[in-house]
C-alpha cells in the first residue's frame, strides 16, 4: 500500500476560532428577527383598529372634512405670514447649524486632530501634546452627540421657556439640534477625503489650517455643500413642526385647524409645506448640479 | 566642516507600525548636500516610509535621524513647518489636489512662506501669477495654467507636482517613484527634468525609481533597500549583476508578507505529530 503523499494536519486553534465567528451573522439574523417580531406586541401595533366601527367613522370625518381644501383668498392671505415665518425660520436655523456644526466637525474629525499621517511627525512620542489633541477631538465629538441626541422638537420646548413663543424658539431649536447632525457627518465627510493631497501640502510647510482650506475643503465641497442642503430641506420641514409647541410659523396655523376641526385648512396648509419642500429641492438640486 | 554640508544622516533609524508591522529595519545613510542619489528595491521594501520620513511626515520609532544637523526628535509646531518648507517631494500618484485650477496647485509650494491669510485670499484671487507662470513654463505646460486639475493627464499632472517643487524653491527635493505611473519615454524626460533642476541650483536630489537601468543611467549613487535595510549603496559602476538579482530575489513571497497584514497570512504555528 503506498504512503499517503500528504500527511493531514490537525486543525489549528485558530481555524477553530475562526469557525465560531462564521455562526456570528446567524447568531445577529436570528436575534434581529425575534426583535422584530416582538415590537409588533410592544409598540402596540393594531391595523384592525382602522376597520372598527369607531376608527372608520373618525377616519371618514377627517378624509371628508379635508375636502375640498380650503382656498379662499381670505385664508390664503392670512397663512402667506406664517408660511415665510417657517422659511425663515428654517434658513436661519440651518445658518446657525452650520456656525455650531463647522468647527465642531473640524474639531471631531480624527485624521485632522490626532490621527493618521498627517499627525504622526508632531505627536510620535510627544504624549502630552496627544493627550491634549485627543482631549480635544472627544470634547468635539461629545459636544456633536448631545446636541443631536436631544430631538429639536425638545430643544424647542426648552427655548420657549428661555426666550418666550414666537418663531426665534423655533430658529435656536433647529440650529442647536442640527449643528449636532451637521457636524458630525461634516466629520465623516472630511475623514473620507483622500489623504495623499494633503500629506503633500503639509510636506511643504504648510500648517493645517492651510492645508485644510486647499486640500480638504475643495475635496469635499460638493459632498459638504449638497449635504447641508438636504438639512436645509428637512428643517422646512421641522420648523413647519416646532410650531406645535409654539415656535410660530406654519406648524402653529396646523395646530389651530387642528383644533378647530378645519381639517379642510389643515390640507390646504399641508399643500403649501409640499409645496415649499419641493421647491426647496428644486433649488438645491441646482445648486449642486452646478458644482 | 564637514557636519555643515551634510543633508540627511540616519543612525539605526526604525519605524514600525503598530506593534507588528516592521516598516524600517535599522537604517544608517549619510547623504551630503548638493548629492544626487537613486533608491531601488523592491515593492514593500519601505522605500516610500524612507521618503516619508525623510521630508517629516512620518518620525522614526527608534535611531536618531538628522536634517542638516538638527535632530527631527526636537521638531515641533512651526520649526518643524520650517524644515518641512526646505524640503520638497515629488509623489508616484501626483499628490495633486484634483479638485483645484493648476495654478492653486502650483502656488500651494509657497504656503510654507505664506501667513494664513494671504493664502486664503489666493484662492479667490491667485497671489503670485508670475511665479506660477514661470514655473510651469520650465516644465512645458504653461498654457494649463487655469485649467482645472483633475483634466490633465497622468504625465502634465506629474509636471504641475514638479512646478509646485519649483515654486517651494526647496533645498532637498525627494521623488518616490516619480515615473511609474507614466509611459517609458516620459519617464526618461522627467527623470532628467528632476536632474537638470536640481543641478543648476545645486539641491539635494533623492528619487526613488522602479527602473533599474534609470537610476543605473543618471545616478552617480545608488543604495539598495530590501526588507527596511540598506543593502548596498555604491556607484552604478560598482554595482554588478548579482546584487540586483539578490535585491528582488523572493521578492513574491516579501510582498505578500508586507503587503496583507491581516490574520489568516500569519503563519500557523502546528502543534507536533508526535
Amino acid at each position: 500500500m503506498p504512503q499517503p503523499r500528504f500527511r493531514v494536519k490537525p486543525p489549528s486553534p485558530s481555524l477553530t476560532r475562526h469557525s465560531v465567528k462564521a455562526y456570528f451573522p446567524y447568531l445577529f439574523a436570528g436575534l434581529f428577527v425575534l426583535v422584530f417580531f416582538d415590537s409588533w406586541k410592544r409598540a402596540e401595533i393594531a391595523p384592525e383598529l382602522f376597520f372598527s366601527d369607531r376608527g372608520r367613522a373618525s377616519l371618514w370625518k377627517f378624509l371628508t372634512g379635508m375636502f375640498p381644501p380650503e382656498v379662499s383668498w381670505n385664508f390664503l392671505s392670512l397663512m402667506l405670514q406664517p408660511a415665510l415665518e417657517t422659511i425663515q425660520i428654517s434658513i436661519w436655523g440651518t445658518a446657525i447649524a452650520v456656525v455650531i456644526g463647522f468647527p465642531l466637525g473640524l474639531l471631531g474629525t480624527h485624521t485632522l486632530v490626532v490621527g493618521g499621517i498627517l499627525n504622526d511627525a508632531e505627536l510620535q512620542g510627544a504624549p502630552l501634546r496627544r493627550g491634549l489633541r485627543q482631549g480635544i477631538y472627544l470634547l468635539a465629538r461629545s459636544l456633536l452627540s448631545l446636541f443631536r441626541s436631544i430631538p429639536e422638537f425638545v430643544w424647542a420646548f426648552m427655548f420657549v421657556r428661555a426666550v418666550g413663543l414666537g418663531p426665534f424658539p423655533g430658529v435656536l431649536a433647529i440650529g442647536v439640534a442640527y449643528g449636532g447632525m451637521l457636524g458630525k457627518v461634516y466629520s465623516e465627510i472630511f475623514e473620507s477625503v483622500n489623504s495623499r493631497p494633503l500629506e503633500a501640502l503639509q510636506a511643504t510647510g504648510a500648517n493645517k489650517l492651510q492645508v485644510f482650506f486647499y486640500g480638504w475643503l475643495p475635496q469635499a465641497l460638493p459632498n459638504f455643500v449638497s449635504y447641508t442642503l438636504y438639512r436645509w430641506e428637512c428643517a422646512v420641514r421641522a420648523s413647519a413642526i416646532l410650531g406645535l409647541v409654539g415656535a410660530g410659523g406654519l406648524g402653529q396655523q396646523i395646530e389651530i385647524s387642528m383644533r378647530m376641526f378645519n381639517f379642510n385648512e389643515v390640507l390646504t396648509i399641508l399643500i403649501m409645506l409640499f409645496l415649499m419642500v419641493a421647491a426647496v429641492d428644486y433649488l438645491s438640486a441646482k445648486v449642486r448640479a452646478m458644482l | 566642516m564637514n557636519s555643515s554640508l551634510q543633508q540627511y544622516r540616519l543612525e539605526s533609524v526604525r519605524k514600525e507600525f503598530g506593534s507588528q508591522q516592521v516598516a524600517l529595519d535599522g537604517i544608517d545613510l549619510k547623504i551630503d548636500q548638493g548629492e544626487k542619489v537613486a533608491l531601488i528595491g523592491p515593492s514593500g521594501a519601505g522605500k516610500t516610509t524612507l521618503f516619508r520620513l525623510l521630508n517629516c511626515t512620518l518620525r522614526p520609532t527608534s535611531g536618531k535621524l538628522y536634517i542638516d544637523g538638527e535632530d527631527v526628535d526636537l521638531l515641533h509646531g512651526q520649526r518643524l513647518r520650517q524644515v518641512r518648507r526646505r524640503i520638497g517631494s515629488v509623489y508616484q500618484q501626483h499628490n495633486l489636489v484634483p479638485r483645484l485650477r493648476v495654478i492653486h496647485n502650483v502656488l500651494a509650494g509657497q504656503l510654507g512662506g505664506w501667513p494664513t491669510l494671504r493664502s486664503l485670499m489666493s484662492l479667490c484671487k491667485p497671489a503670485d501669477v508670475e511665479l506660477a507662470q514661470s514655473a510651469l513654463t520650465q516644465v512645458d505646460i504653461a498654457e494649463k495654467i487655469y485649467e482645472r486639475t483633475d483634466e490633465l493627464s497622468g504625465g502634465q499632472q506629474q509636471r504641475v507636482a514638479i512646478a509646485r517643487v519649483l515654486v517651494q524653491d526647496p533645498e532637498v527635493i525627494l521623488a518616490d517613484e516619480p515615473v511609474s505611473s507614466v509611459d517609458p519615454t516620459l519617464a526618461s524626460s522627467i527623470v532628467r527634468l528632476l536632474i537638470d533642476i536640481s543641478q543648476s541650483t545645486r539641491k539635494t536630489l533623492l528619487v526613488s525609481l522602479h527602473s533599474v537601468d534609470l537610476a543605473l543611467a543618471y545616478f552617480p549613487r545608488i543604495v539598495g533597500i530590501k526588507q527596511g535595510r540598506v543593502t548596498f549603496d555604491l556607484s552604478p559602476d560598482k554595482i554588478a549583476d548579482d546584487m540586483l538579482e539578490d535585491l528582488y530575489s523572493g521578492n513574491f513571497r516579501d510582498h505578500a508578507a508586507t503587503e496583507i497584514p491581516c490574520e489568516t497570512a500569519q503563519p500557523v504555528a502546528y502543534p507536533s505529530l508526535s
